[in-house]
């Protein structure tokens, strides 16, 4: 069974606790500038939303790869970069409609959320699950139990 | 361990920009942040020096634990002398800025001298410079923020700026960080100001390091968590209601400061309250409450989003102000609202979005425009001297028109910018100013909360809840009930807080922890990210330390044992309603105690023994 990460921005609070855990999982630094996952501020909203890869099963970033440097972990469905592989061209960058396969600076290489391998440390530190790791095919099973239970008789609840 | 170890010096007056290494030795001994910064500044300047002079240095500073996932782990605190009080001030903040300044490498940035031009200092990393900002300055906090956005390019940068209030010179002005943060109390964005230092703006990538046992650390700071999030106020209270939990909580007990502390309850809590901010109002269909965020690293999650109604006389022509902002915390509530009598939500919210707008202390504004009032129906001040606006306790018209023209610096609000005691002073009413040390009271009366009264007179930043909060016993029993109403006892009670708060100030934390967590939770954590043995009871030793220097500062600038005191008011006035009917504040009784226990001689100075003891 795959599983995939699944957010939920209302229940975000913007701690970041999640960028923190990602970066100490890929560097062993508290470092929320290289986290694959990133919390969005909107202000007038009044939102917080974290945003990283969804592990496209056709991966743009994927078939872009100049030197097949971005492989498909069967265990966890993750598109992980093979470092040592690859060359930094970024042309990755460029394919991925999201934005989230990005380029260091630091190690010439582009990173991007692997799933820490299939136990996400984003979804560990979340404080208000407002990041889980859930059945992939079976995504939108607490929206559709929130739905039901709106159903129920008022006497049941 | 983890400091960073590293110090970014920056004389405003020549422009030089040095790095030096932490004083490790003064580390061991004031732990980071409140404590090590203020033994920095009492080594540095002469605490008889002119507040707003060049001589005075603000020094913007991080806790070893702030950018660690220990939970509230993202504070940063601004140490100056105060222009307000004359005493220490130490204003503390949280947002994200105390992390990208660690991300950047440094413990703390000394600021010192003044720019002969507005300039504002960005640092990324390593690498830091000043930028002039004559753009910037006549600009709101706001704006300012926006522009230098704008400028970089760069979303990502993490920006503390001052608003026109602190340029115009109020004395009460804030450094307002990621928009709706503040280092609030004591007028440090005055200082700031006046050094013609619009902002400083960080970009820090490096990552916080250096903590010799992770796996043990993420071990202690989890089960740090576990405990805020298994108590019912950190767990619950405070993501549903914020600090507004409070107001229906202190009015019930009658120590709510009403119309400028003539009254210990307003008939109108209700309707500014943290329940009242859920309530669906008619004009929009929306609650004045969108949801609750956190700092970085925060697991409570105390902070209120806000908006006002649309169709409300503050923002119906307004639409830049229609959106999402920073609401409404008790103290605010409290200041702007109760103190002045005013139960209009929108109204205080509005005023509340001013103060984060430009940078100005809600509390301190709040207070003043309270006495403001009260001098007003005193007939001290009249329209002539507002310019027409009728100043009534109660109207939110009147407290409106005198949050803009503070923040703005216009007309009348310069003298609103003085402060209540000056304020007050000015217009012929001492006596009507509800300060201690020149600073304005927060939300708790003395009168329906004995400790409180011991912790507001004794505070070394002037009146203030935040540095020996004893209403966490006396109303809510944390860590034990104590009876508000009773004097016995209360002097070792506001000891052992000012004590504990001043580790928690310290280290990188937010004290809102300290609902459920003690000493025993917090130091472990300490222990496991900086070299050597943190144990509870030396935080202690460090936390009184730390008291005691700050005190020596307020000796050295001329503050002595006889500002310990409270407004006559509080003093003589007995509370007319509700569980304190009756009672005066008994300071009396509990200062000579507070004083032996401290090892002070009756004057309130530190013994040699004492001074001896703590290493001073």
């Amino acid at each position: 069974m795959l599983k995939s990460l699944q957010i939920e921005p209302e229940k975000c609070t913007g701690c970041l606790q999640c960028e923190v855990a990602c970066s100490y999982q890929a560097t062993s630094l508290f470092n929320p500038s290289i986290s694959r996952i990133k919390i969005f501020t909107f202000h007038e909203e009044g939102r917080f939303v974290p945003y990283t890869c969804t592990q496209c099963n056709e991966a743009w970033c994927l078939h872009a790869c100049p030197v097949e440097a971005i492989v498909v972990n069967e265990a966890t469905g993750a598109k992980e970069v093979i470092d040592d592989i690859c060359v930094g061209c970024k042309v990755c960058t460029i394919a991925c409609p999201f934005g989230t396969v990005n380029y260091s600076q630091n190690t010439g290489t582009v990173y991007k959320c692997d799933l820490c391998g299939g136990d996400p440390e984003c979804a560990k530190a979340c404080p208000t699950q407002a990041i889980t790791y859930v059945d992939s095919d079976h995504g939108g099973l607490e929206r559709m139990r929130a739905h039901a239970e709106q159903n129920l008789p008022q006497d049941a609840q | 361990m983890a400091w960073t170890k590293n110090v970014l010096r920056v004389n405003l007056t020549n422009g030089s920009i040095t790095h030096e290494p932490l004083n490790m030795q003064w580390a061991n001994d004031y732990l980071g942040q409140r404590g090590l910064a203020t033994k920095y500044l009492s080594e540095e300047i002469d605490p008889k020096c002119d507040a707003l002079s060049p001589e005075n240095k603000l020094i913007m500073t991080t806790g070893p634990l702030t950018g660690t996932p220990a939970s509230t782990a993202g504070r940063y605190s601004v140490v100056t002398k105060s222009p307000l009080t004359g005493a220490i001030a130490c204003s503390n903040s949280g947002g994200y800025f105390g992390n990208e300044m660690k991300n950047a490498g440094w413990d703390m940035v000394i600021l010192e001298g003044k720019s002969a031009a507005p300039v504002y200092l960005y640092i990324e990393n390593d690498k830091a410079e000043l930028i002039p900002a004559d753009d910037l300055w006549g600009k709101s906090a706001w704006a300012a923020d926006e522009m230098i956005h704008t400028k970089h390019q760069d979303p990502l940068v993490r920006i503390a700026v001052v608003g026109r209030a602190a340029e115009k010179g109020c004395l009460y002005s804030a450094v307002v960080n990621d928009l709706h943060r503040a280092a609030g109390r004591s007028g440090v964005g005055t200082v700031m100001a006046s050094k013609n230092l619009k902002a400083v703006v960080l970009r820090g990538t490096k990552g916080v390091g250096g903590i010799s046992d992770p796996a043990r650390f993420l071990k202690v700071t989890e089960a740090g968590k576990k405990v805020l999030a298994d108590n019912e106020v950190t767990g619950q209270g405070l993501p549903a209601l914020g600090t507004q939990v409070l107001m229906n909580i202190i009015n019930e007990v009658g120590a709510l400061p009403t119309h400028n502390h003539r009254d210990v309850q307003f008939d109108g809590a209700g309707k500014i309250s943290g329940e009242a901010m859920l309530e669906i109002r008619p004009g929009d269909g929306k609650a004045n409450l969108t949801t609750n965020g956190a700092c970085f690293s925060c697991t409570i999650a105390c902070q209120r989003i806000s908006t006002v109604d649309k169709t409300h006389f503050t923002v119906k022509d307004k639409p830049e102000y229609q959106g999402n902002s920073g609401g409404l915390e008790f103290e605010n509530a409290w200041s702007l609202g109760t103190d002045c009598g005013v139960d209009d939500l929108d109204a205080v919210t509005f005023s509340n979005f001013l103060c984060n707008e430009d940078a100005v202390d809600p509390i301190s504004l709040g207070a003043t425009i309270a006495a403001a009032m009260e001098l007003f129906e005193e007939g001290a001040i009249t329209v002539e001297d507002t310019g027409g606006m009728e100043l009534k306790f109660g109207s939110a018209e009147a407290l409106v028109w005198a949050t803009e023209v503070t923040v703005r610096g216009e007309g009348f609000g310069k003298d609103l910018g003085l402060g209540s005691k000056r304020l007050c002073e000015k217009y012929g009413r001492p006596e009507l100013s509800m300060t201690v040390k020149n600073q304005e009271f927060p939300a708790y009366d003395p009168r329906g909360m004995q400790g409180m009264g011991l912790a507001y007179a004794t505070s070394n930043r002037g009146a203030c809840h935040l540095r020996g909060y004893t209403a966490a016993s006396e109303i809510m029993g944390i860590p034990e009930k104590t009876d508000p109403l009773v004097t016995d006892g209360k002097p070792g009670l506001v000891k052992a807080f000012q004590d504990a708060t001043a580790v928690v100030d310290s280290a990188g934390l937010c004290v809102f922890t300290t609902f459920a967590w003690t000493l025993e939770d917090i130091a472990p954590q300490i222990d496991a990210a900086c070299e050597g043995d943190w144990s509870a009871e030396r935080c202690l030793e460090v936390g009184e330390r730390i008291w005691n220097m700050e005190r020596e500062f307020n000796l050295a600038a001329g503050l002595t044992g006889k500002d310990d005191t409270l407004p006559k008011r509080l003093l003589k006035d007995a509370a007319k309603t509700g569980p304190a009917k009756g009672r005066t504040n008994d300071l009396h009784q509990m200062l000579p105690e507070y004083y032996a226990l401290r090892g002070w001689t009756p004057d309130g100075i530190p013994t040699d023994a004492t001074r001896s003891r703590l290493g001073l």
